[in-house]
This record gives structure tokens, C-alpha cells and sequence, in this order.
């Protein structure tokens, strides 16, 4: 392999400008990070939602939940990024759209965040009901039979311990959102990847720069599980198994 | 204090209750009994509405289970239910399970709650372990937190549905020990249960119960004494042989 190796490109400066390779990844990572927990935290509140809509004894309720589930899960991500980013704005009212297109701020951010939390929510919202039907049905009757209603049943009851249950897959869910989040580099977001994809143009080290994007990637994952390894131990119901 | 009129329900084209009236006065203690899958535990869950009927009507305390429009919730707070699985919230300690419905529910403030609850744990013996999680404990000690639950509600009255069926044999008298010491003390209870010892001790009345229908509805001493029905004759005989 006729490659010539240098580590040290992450601290020369980019051919146009003042700043460094490495302050090319690190603001990559930061859009990583920023649109990751973001598009999580819409798909935790969503994804809940819906995955509660879906136990619900109500046949439009639990239809509409399965549509939402339906529509997010069979469009691939790259696809469902486009859609939002070139199709959806034109669809909507002019005004608005002109706006979305010319002004408004930090749009490929707003667009893969949405995006990305959109389709995690369906995933979640999968997880949410098998963990919620995992549960005996005593559980709901025993709820009602105190008098709570149907939505402190939920609240109180169901969910904390579904929640419990479905804490290994919402672990691989946490890992995969910051994984997903590279797609955004596909409407522009200059997130890591993008940044990695700039990196390797301008400098001409495919190699150094793909390894060191490997790593920031692994490190968030990781991280991202230990949180949730973290949070399952502090959750841990005394006298239960695991 | 229950009245149960003519109620029919049908699980698809299957006919689980079929035309059962009976009344339950305040201060009365009836015992439920018959071959399993007779329907005396989807009559019990009809008396606070866990399960809807299609036909006829139940009053609990002067206010119809069955009619459109009653707040269920209310009524069912006033209506302890004790289930065969125990079914307490494993998430949260004794204390806190004595005191969820309390607080949701009744409104009660929750040093208010925890005295209640506490005074009722510590009336069927378990004061000690308020700070228990419910794996902690041996079943019969979990069904005794779970009278105790329903007992902090103040109920007008307590439902059974097999309540020492899922216990060990040595640990099913210590939960029919409360629910004796319950009964002398005037409560008004209806309980399924096969605990023939039980139900000669403080029943005033004995159902029997086999398809779907109420075949015996007696008092306690002619139902031992001579059962009418051949039914009743073959199941008494079969569960008092050992």
C-alpha cells in the first residue's frame, strides 16, 4: 500500500480558511450530539404517546397509532430526510413555504432533527406497546379497581413498568439515533459525517479522517449506553431478578 | 348494599353469564364457589365494572354499575377488590402502593395517606415492612399488603376473586385469617374462593356457580347441609374428599 500515513492533519489548518481539521470534526460531533438528543427527546415524548394509543381499548385511537407506526417505519430514513427537505415545505401554504426555504433559521438542523425524531418515535412507540402488553392484565384491573383512572392507570402503573421492560431494545434505540443522525449529511447538516466527507476531500487523508470519525461515533454510542446502563440500575425494582 | 339483576354477558358467541340476580344486604359475607370456568369470577369483576355486561343491571350502594354516564372511577373507589395474582405494583414500595389511590383518588394529602395505610398494614401484620419492595415479600404476605391497599380506601365493600388460589398451603391461612377477622368485623364481602373451611366459618350465604348460571343461592347451612342441585352435590363432594 503506497499510502502516505500523517496523524498530524488534524492540526493543520484547512486549505481555505483559519481553522483547523480537527475544529472541522469537533463542530461536526457537536451537530451530531445536538441534533441526536434533540430528535430523542421528541421521540421518547412521541414515541410513548403513540405506543400508549396503541393499548388503548379504542379502535380509532389504536388505528390511528398503528398508521402513525406504518408510515415511519416503511420509508427508508435517507428517503424520508429528502422528503422533508424538498418535498414537504412546497406542499404547504405559500407564505409559509417561501419562509422555510429562505428564512428560516438552522433549517437542515430543524429538518433532520424532525425527521429523525419522527421516525424513532415509530420505533419507540413499537417497543412502548409490546412493553406495556408484556404486562399482566391484572396490573391495568388492579389500577382501575383502586378508582384511577384510565390515564393515571398509565401514568402511574403501566408505563413505569413497561418502561422497565423495554429498557434493553430503548438502549439499542438511544445508540441508533446518534447512528441514524449521520444520514443528515445528505440534506446538508454539517454534521460529522459531512464534515468527515469534507475532511477527506480537502486534506486527501481518507484514511486518518475515517478512523478518527469511527471513533467519535463509537465514543457517543457507547456513551449513550452506559447513560442507560445507568439509568436501568437506578430504576431497578428491589427484589427483582436483572 | 350489591344487587345483581338478571345479568347476561357473551365473549363473542360464548355466553359467560347467563341471566345471574342475586343481592349481597351490608354486613353479609357471600362466598362464590363452582367448577372452574363457571363465570364467578366474571360476575365478581361486573360488580365494580372490570368487566362490562350486555344485559341487566348492577347496583353497588345505590348507584348502577351498568348505567351510561356513572363516573366509574368514583365507584370503584369505594369497592376494595382483592385479586387471585396479588397484583400489587411491584414498582413501588409498600408504602407507596398503600398509598397511590389514596392520594390520586380520595384527594388525601399523603402524611394523611401514609397513616391510613400504615394503620391498615399494620392491622393484617405487616407494619415492619412498610419500606418493602412487593418481590420482597412471600406471596401471603403480599396479599395481606393488598387487603390492606383496598382497606385504605374505606370501602362500602370487599371483593374477593380467589384470593388464596396462587398460594403456597402454608401461607393460605394466614390470608384467610384477615379476611375472617374482616368479616366478624361487619365488612360487607363477596369472595370466590374454594376455601370450604373458609366459607363454613363466616359465610352467610353460598352461590354456586356452573355455566354461566347461578344454580345455588343459599344460606351457609343448607347449602352443607343438603344442596338441591346434583351440580353442587358432585362439586362439594370432589373438593371435600381429601
Amino acid at each position: 500500500m503506497n499510502y502516505h500515513w500523517n496523524w498530524g492533519i488534524f492540526a493543520q489548518q484547512v486549505q481555505a480558511g483559519e481553522e483547523t481539521y480537527f475544529d472541522w470534526l469537533l463542530s461536526g460531533l457537536g451537530w451530531t450530539v445536538a441534533c441526536s438528543l434533540s430528535a430523542w427527546v421528541i421521540a421518547l415524548a412521541l414515541g410513548t404517546a403513540i405506543g400508549v394509543l396503541r393499548t388503548t381499548r379504542s379502535r380509532t385511537l389504536s388505528g390511528a397509532g398503528a398508521a402513525w407506526v406504518e408510515l415511519f417505519r416503511n420509508i427508508p430514513l435517507l428517503v424520508q430526510m429528502f422528503l422533508w427537505f424538498f418535498v414537504v415545505p412546497e406542499l404547504l401554504p405559500r407564505e409559509l413555504s417561501l419562509w422555510i426555504k429562505q428564512d428560516m433559521p438552522a433549517k437542515e438542523f430543524v429538518t433532520a432533527t424532525l425527521c429523525l425524531g419522527l421516525f424513532t418515535s415509530a420505533r419507540i412507540a413499537e417497543q412502548v406497546r409490546a412493553g406495556i402488553q408484556s404486562l399482566p392484565r391484572g396490573q391495568r384491573d388492579a389500577a382501575l379497581a383502586l378508582g384511577l383512572s384510565s390515564a393515571q392507570a398509565y401514568r402511574h402503573v403501566l408505563l413505569p413498568r413497561a418502561l422497565r421492560v423495554i429498557m434493553a431494545p430503548l438502549t439499542s434505540e438511544f445508540m441508533n439515533t446518534f447512528k441514524n443522525s449521520s444520514v443528515a449529511y445528505a440534506i446538508g447538516l454539517l454534521e460529522l459525517t459531512f464534515r468527515a466527507r469534507q475532511m477527506q476531500e480537502d486534506s486527501e487523508q481518507g484514511i486518518e479522517t475515517y478512523i478518527a470519525v469511527t471513533l467519535l461515533y463509537f465514543l457517543c454510542a457507547f456513551i449513550a449506553n452506559r447513560v442507560m446502563a445507568l439509568i436501568e440500575a437506578r430504576t431497578r425494582i428491589p427484589g427483582s431478578i436483572g | 348494599m350489591i344487587s345483581i339483576r338478571g345479568v347476561s354477558k357473551w365473549y363473542g358467541p360464548t355466553r359467560v353469564l347467563d341471566d345471574c340476580s342475586t343481592e349481597v344486604a351490608k354486613g353479609e359475607v357471600v362466598v362464590v364457589c363452582g367448577p372452574s370456568g363457571s363465570g364467578k369470577s366474571t360476575l365478581i369483576k361486573c360488580v365494580n365494572g372490570l368487566e362490562p355486561v350486555q344485559r341487566g343491571e348492577v347496583v353497588v350502594d345505590g348507584v348502577s354499575v351498568t348505567a351510561a354516564g356513572t363516573d366509574l372511577n368514583r365507584l370503584r373507589a369505594r369497592v376494595g377488590m382483592v385479586f387471585q395474582h396479588f397484583e400489587l405494583f411491584p414498582h413501588l414500595s409498600i408504602t407507596d402502593n398503600l398509598t397511590l389511590g389514596q392520594t390520586r383518588v380520595l384527594g388525601r394529602s399523603r402524611d394523611e395517606a401514609i397513616t391510613r395505610g400504615l394503620a391498615m398494614l399494620d392491622r393484617v401484620g405487616l407494619a415492619a415492612h412498610r419500606d418493602k419492595f412487593p418481590a420482597q415479600l412471600s406471596g401471603g404476605q403480599q396479599q395481606r399488603v393488598a387487603i390492606a391497599r383496598a382497606l385504605a380506601m374505606d370501602p362500602v365493600c370487599m371483593l374477593f376473586d380467589e384470593p388464596t388460589s396462587a398460594l403456597d398451603p402454608e401461607m393460605i391461612s394466614e390470608v384467610l385469617d384477615v379476611m375472617v377477622k374482616l368479616a366478624e368485623e361487619g365488612m360487607t364481602m363477596m369472595c370466590v374462593t374454594h376455601e370450604m373451611g373458609f366459607a363454613r366459618r363466616v359465610a352467610h350465604r353460598v352461590i354456586f356457580m356452573d355455566h354461566g348460571r347461578i344454580v345455588e343461592d343459599c344460606t351457609k347451612e343448607s347449602f352443607f347441609g343438603t344442596p338441591r342441585s346434583e351440580r353442587a352435590q358432585q362439586f362439594l363432594a370432589k373438593i371435600l374428599r381429601h
